[in-house]
């Protein structure tokens, strides 16, 4: 029997604002625990708090990326329950009138895992949303065997909740879901989204089904995975379980269970009886917000998206579709990648230039494209100097090493120091004359039509030369003497 | 409107709040008097009337993304009855 697997996430998202929700106090990471908090952060009784316009405006972007409605009037209400590190008690968050309903996210192919994009199922596939609301986020706790330590600086930061339908069917559309979404909020300047610093955080909702029965199975909620390839694994660990209970004539329990990445097990946290009873009302705190204004400013700041870059690249710069999702894969690739394209002849060049030596000389050091020390403009030269016959490809990559270490460097400067002046042309001369006297037969199969053959004689003049010599200048030289 | 009368053991349960059986008896009359007198709005025609999202009348209260510094921790510190590590120190919570 087959098994039809639903997956719907909620993914939360730290919105990356100056100041907190609800209070002025500064959105961070790092700074010494409570040191940005305040009576509304710290929930203390009689603290009233007042809505961050910054963070609205980044939702409702956020909404219109990914095609969402929103309402006319957004409001706000109280989530009721116990926890520590939400002392007030209750949440502030969105109940009937969220800022956004609707919309959806496109799979990226290139979002799929590696080993899966050969074979993604539906490429193209769009994950319908069912709403985005924005709420405040809790204090960090600690838990050690005395005790649980709170720290409030998290307590408050905006955060966006994004829900989607139960469309995804598989573990790897869960991955690309959340990589294409990560995607979009970083193109909108929305969030960092990381979610091994915590910026993006998911509960992931997993049913399976014979494929014989018309209505879902019994859905388990997992909590605790903190990358990407977590959910990965979580789910395909809690698949093959469920799928298990179920063919050995078992019975699922609506619950939630706790993914142990070092284990690779989901364990059993707690069995629902209802649904949480949140006793959601509205805040009487706050007032509800009129969006028209909002969506018309967000309107005219909605940047291009990863897909529409990649096709506009393909269009203008004609690279391959493949090449233009991976530089359009990463904001500040794309953004490295167009400001070199645009002073160079050679746009295809400057693609493979990007994806094949910068991104590795930056991958070698572990470090962003956006901390790239070499500027756009130089490296549009350096391409320049190889197209032109200057310089060899690999000469290129030694020049590109340089002035990654030195980038106030003149590309003109390495050349001399690294000695890859061309040879004088003369003694190029020579020495292909005495190649070709040297190989007869060579030669010969040569002027039968064997043209591979002139890679060979290239390699003994470049031999020959100490690598001075420039190979496409040698081919030039060598069909000239032998055709 | 919900019919049935208020289970008062269960909110009180939600609510983190244990009640004798005194108290429970006494504050679901009270409570169910409550919801009686709200239940007057069903006579009401209200079709023609639109929903409200707040009692007031206002929108758009919103102050702008700037940030100011906060309390410091030891400030944020001085009512804790427990602390470690410049942290709110609790009774250990298990992931129930």
């Amino acid at each position: 029997m087959q098994y039809i697997t639903t997956i719907g996430l909620e993914v939360h998202v730290q919105l990356k604002t100056q100041s907190k929700m609800f209070c002025s106090c500064p959105v961070g990471f790092g700074d010494e625990p409570n040191k940005n908090t305040c009576p509304t952060c710290l929930g203390l009784p009689g603290a009233l708090p007042v809505l961050n316009r910054g963070a609205i405006e980044r939702t409702v972007l956020a909404g219109i990326m990914l095609g969402c409605e929103t309402p006319p009037i957004s409001k706000w209400d109280r989530k009721n329950y116990f926890y520590p590190d939400m002392p007030k008690n209750y949440q502030i968050s969105q109940f009937d009138l969220p800022l956004c309903l609707g919309g959806g996210v496109l799979l990226y192919d290139h979002c799929y895992p590696k080993d899966a994009q050969k074979d993604i199922e539906e490429s193209g596939k769009e994950i319908g949303l069912t709403r985005i609301h924005l709420e405040e986020d809790v204090a960090k706790s600690t838990h050690s065997s005395n005790g649980t330590s709170i720290d409030f600086n998290r307590a408050g930061t905006p955060l966006m909740e994004i829900v989607s339908e139960p469309e995804i069917t598989s573990p790897e559309e869960a991955f690309a879901y959340l990589n294409s979404l990560r995607q979009i909020l970083i193109y909108g300047d929305l969030s960092d989204a990381d979610m091994e610093k915590g910026q993006m955080r998911c509960d992931v909702n997993v049913s399976v089904r014979p494929d014989s029965q018309e209505e879902l199975g019994v859905k388990i909620e997992l909590k605790n995975m903190n990358s990407v390839s977590a959910v990965r694994r979580a789910l395909h660990y809690e698949i093959s379980r469920q799928i298990r209970v179920v063919k050995e004539g078992g019975e699922l329990v609506q619950s939630t269970r706790r993914w142990d990445d070092d284990i690779g097990e989901t364990q059993q946290m707690r069995i629902k009886e209802d649904a949480h009873d949140y006793r959601y009302f509205p805040d009487p705190d706050l007032l509800p917000v009129k969006t028209e204004d909002v969506i018309k400013k967000m309107r005219l700041q909605v940047p291009e998206l990863p897909h529409q870059k990649a096709k506009r690249f393909v269009r203008d710069f004609s690279v391959s579709e493949y090449d233009a999702s991976v530089l359009s894969s990463d904001r500040d690739l794309a953004l490295y990648f167009e400001e070199t394209a645009n002073e160079s002849e050679a746009k295809k060049k400057v693609a493979n230039w990007v994806i094949n030596n910068v991104l590795a000389v930056l991958n070698e050091r572990d470090l962003k494209v956006a901390q790239c020390p070499v500027s756009p403009s130089k490296l549009a030269l350096i391409i320049k100097m190889v197209e032109s016959g200057k310089i060899s490809n690999n000469q290129a990559k030694e020049i590109f090493a340089v002035l990654f270490d030195n980038p106030d460097k003149d590309p003109d400067a390495i050349i001399t120091e690294l000695g890859f002046e061309p040879a004088d042309s003369n003694l190029i001369e020579s020495i292909v004359e005495e190649v070709v006297s040297n190989n007869p037969e060579k030669v010969k199969e040569i002027q039968e039509g064997n043209d591979k053959l002139i890679n060979w004689l290239t390699g003994q003049v470049m031999k020959a030369s100490k690598g001075k010599a420039n190979p496409k200048i040698i081919g030039d030289l060598l069909r000239k003497k032998i055709l | 409107m919900q019919d049935k009368s208020i289970d008062v053991n269960y909110v009180a349960d939600l609510a983190r709040l244990e009640l004798t059986e005194d108290e429970c008896e006494r504050f679901s009359e009270q409570l169910n008097k409550v919801i009686d007198f709200i239940k007057q709005l069903e006579k009401l025609e209200t079709d023609s009337i639109e929903p409200m999202a707040h009692a007031s009348p206002v929108y758009d209260v919103m102050r702008d993304d700037v940030s100011r510094p906060g309390f410091g921790t030891d400030t944020a510190l001085l009512n804790a009855p427990m602390t470690s590590n410049n942290q709110f120190k609790v009774t250990r919570v298990v992931e129930s």
